[in-house]
């Protein structure tokens, strides 16, 4: 089980979150402006990421708020978790933060 | 290739089993092939097959960055059956378990496939309307599927608790055609196949880069033991699908969780048939070697670690344990994770891309191991002929940009 930390609660185990997939994607504006593909991708396309992910969860048993974190997908360690409308913080795959 | 019989083990034995060759050779790759798989698990093992085969392409390498029967094949809980709900998905899997069913004769390797039955639970009105929607579409389809009472599942399946649990089973659907077979079997069988007829397995060989002419179309693909020329890429990387395809500019609807299963301690046969509950969550059969192999389900989030949460496995076994009280004191020996490939609409993609010359087979979410041989099958008619063969026409990527899912995720409301 992952202890992940919540931005606004702290550090809570996993099965209090849902996981709500990969973050900073835009709705196109527009829907009906743009082509069937595009709206596909939005829909359907992700980045698989294997390596630091950017991802949305939700403190579902806790604030009830989402916020977004940093994973590394290959080891399940969270390099960062951080608020709504805050950028992914700059990651360059150095050496590994304290948990 | 030594061909195995009753006769050859007879032979071998009385000499002391001396004179048994490598079932493959261990092959260096090539400057160029005409046709290059990426991947050898049993999809990939079994399209180099066919098309060495049956297309007569026999100039084929699989790369394997690990080793054979080491990633999904070897991973999965074996589980055949071909009961899914829509038309598209019916032709499919029943293609492929009309070759299970000859696959250890046409392979000349035994791979132990047993169809005992596999037993999906209802434990609600809503699953009782669903198995029985199930049951009648599969009918209408040709592919067997039975609607049993709980009292004739338990008659099927004696250990089974029907009663006495939070969700009392009301009935099963039982497709007798279904059962198991032994997975590292099937990619060693098809790799031992494959090469007899002129493929190079290659492994321990990781693709990092794909090559793209002046037109875009596919050239070669660059690996960890050099580059390798090539017109034809067919890629059949499960999990790890999306940063192979990455490399080639393409991004697919997928996504990858680790799946996870166990096993416990060898006991005599106490379960005759595949038992499945998609409610309480839970999938039990039990090995020819006595162990107890359980499914659990996918962790709640995207990730290439091969394993998962302890508390996944653990809810996997709670349901067991209500369902079979006597497993309550089995002692689990391993579990392990595998790094499943999931599409929105929980149904494979087996198609040309929009790269000339690379070809994708993926997609396979939680339930790949079924699909294996007519998968391998129609993966190869496609690579060969660059067009898809008509069971697997309707699995293309663009089903997810013209609305044309084949959306089993619906159907079965889990993932399976």
């Amino acid at each position: 089980m992952l202890l992940i930390a919540c931005p606004y609660c702290g550090t809570r185990p996993e099965l209090e979150f849902v996981y709500g997939g990969q973050a900073h994607l835009a709705r196109p504006k527009d829907p009906a402006a743009i082509d069937a593909q595009d709206w596909a991708d939005f829909l359907y396309v992700r980045d698989n990421t294997r390596g630091a992910h950017a991802e949305r969860w939700r403190h579902t048993h806790g604030c009830g708020r989402f916020f977004n974190a940093l994973r590394d997908t290959t080891t399940d360690h969270f390099i960062a978790t951080y608020r709504v409308g805050e950028p992914p913080p700059v990651f360059t795959g150095g050496p590994k933060a304290a948990p | 290739m030594q061909r195995y019989s009753a006769l050859s083990l007879l032979g071998r034995a009385l000499g002391g089993h001396r004179g048994w060759t490598s079932q493959w050779r261990r092959a260096a790759p090539k400057a160029a092939y005409d046709a290059v798989i990426v991947g050898g698990g049993g999809h990939g093992l079994g399209a180099a097959y066919h098309l060495a085969g049956e297309h007569r392409l026999t100039n084929v390498a699989v790369l394997e960055k690990g080793w054979i029967g080491g990633g999904n094949t070897g991973r999965n809980t074996t589980i055949i059956r071909s009961n899914y709900l829509f038309d598209e998905s019916a032709a499919l899997y029943d293609h492929s378990l009309k070759l299970w069913e000859q696959l250890s004769q046409a392979l000349n390797y035994n791979v132990m496939f047993s169809p005992r039955g596999v037993m999906m639970l209802a434990h609600t009105v809503h699953d009782v309307q669903v198995i029985k929607r199930h049951v009648h579409a599969n009918r209408a389809n040709g592919v067997d599927n039975q609607w049993l009472s709980a009292q004739q599942a338990k008659d099927f399946c004696p250990p089974l608790n029907i009663g006495d649990i939070r969700y009392p089973v009301l009935g099963a659907a039982l497709q007798r055609r279904g059962g198991t077979a032994r997975h590292d079997a099937v990619a060693w069988g098809y790799a031992r196949a494959a090469d007899a007829l002129g493929v190079d397995i290659i492994e321990n060989c990781e693709v990092s880069g794909i090559r793209r002419n002046g037109h875009g179309a596919v050239e070669a693909v660059e690996t960890t033991r050099g580059v390798i020329r090539t017109p034809k890429i067919g890629v059949a990387a499960a999990g790890h699908t999306s940063v192979i395809m990455k490399m080639a500019g393409i991004r697919l609807p997928l996504e990858s969780y680790p799946l996870q299963a166990l096993v416990s301690e060898p006991v005599k046969p106490v379960l005759p048939c595949v038992v499945m509950s998609n409610t309480v969550h839970a999938y039990i059969s039990q090995s020819d070697k006595g162990e107890l192999v359980i499914g659990a389900g996918t962790d709640a989030y995207t990730s290439y670690t091969q394993r998962g949460g302890l508390h996944i496995s653990a809810h996997a076994l709670q349901a067991v344990c209500e369902l079979f009280p006597m497993f309550r004191r089995l002692r689990m020996l391993r579990n392990w994770g595998g790094i499943v490939d999931v599409t929105p609409d929980r149904s494979p993609i087996i198609a040309k891309t929009a790269v000339p010359g690379l070809y994708v087979n993926c997609g396979w979410g939680t339930g790949g191991f079924k699909a294996t041989p007519g998968s391998a099958h129609v993966f190869a008619w496609t690579i060969a002929r660059d067009q898809p063969h008509p069971i697997n026409a309707p699995f293309t990527i663009e089903r997810f940009r013209d609305g044309h899912l084949i959306d089993e995720a619906a159907a079965a409301a889990v993932a399976h």
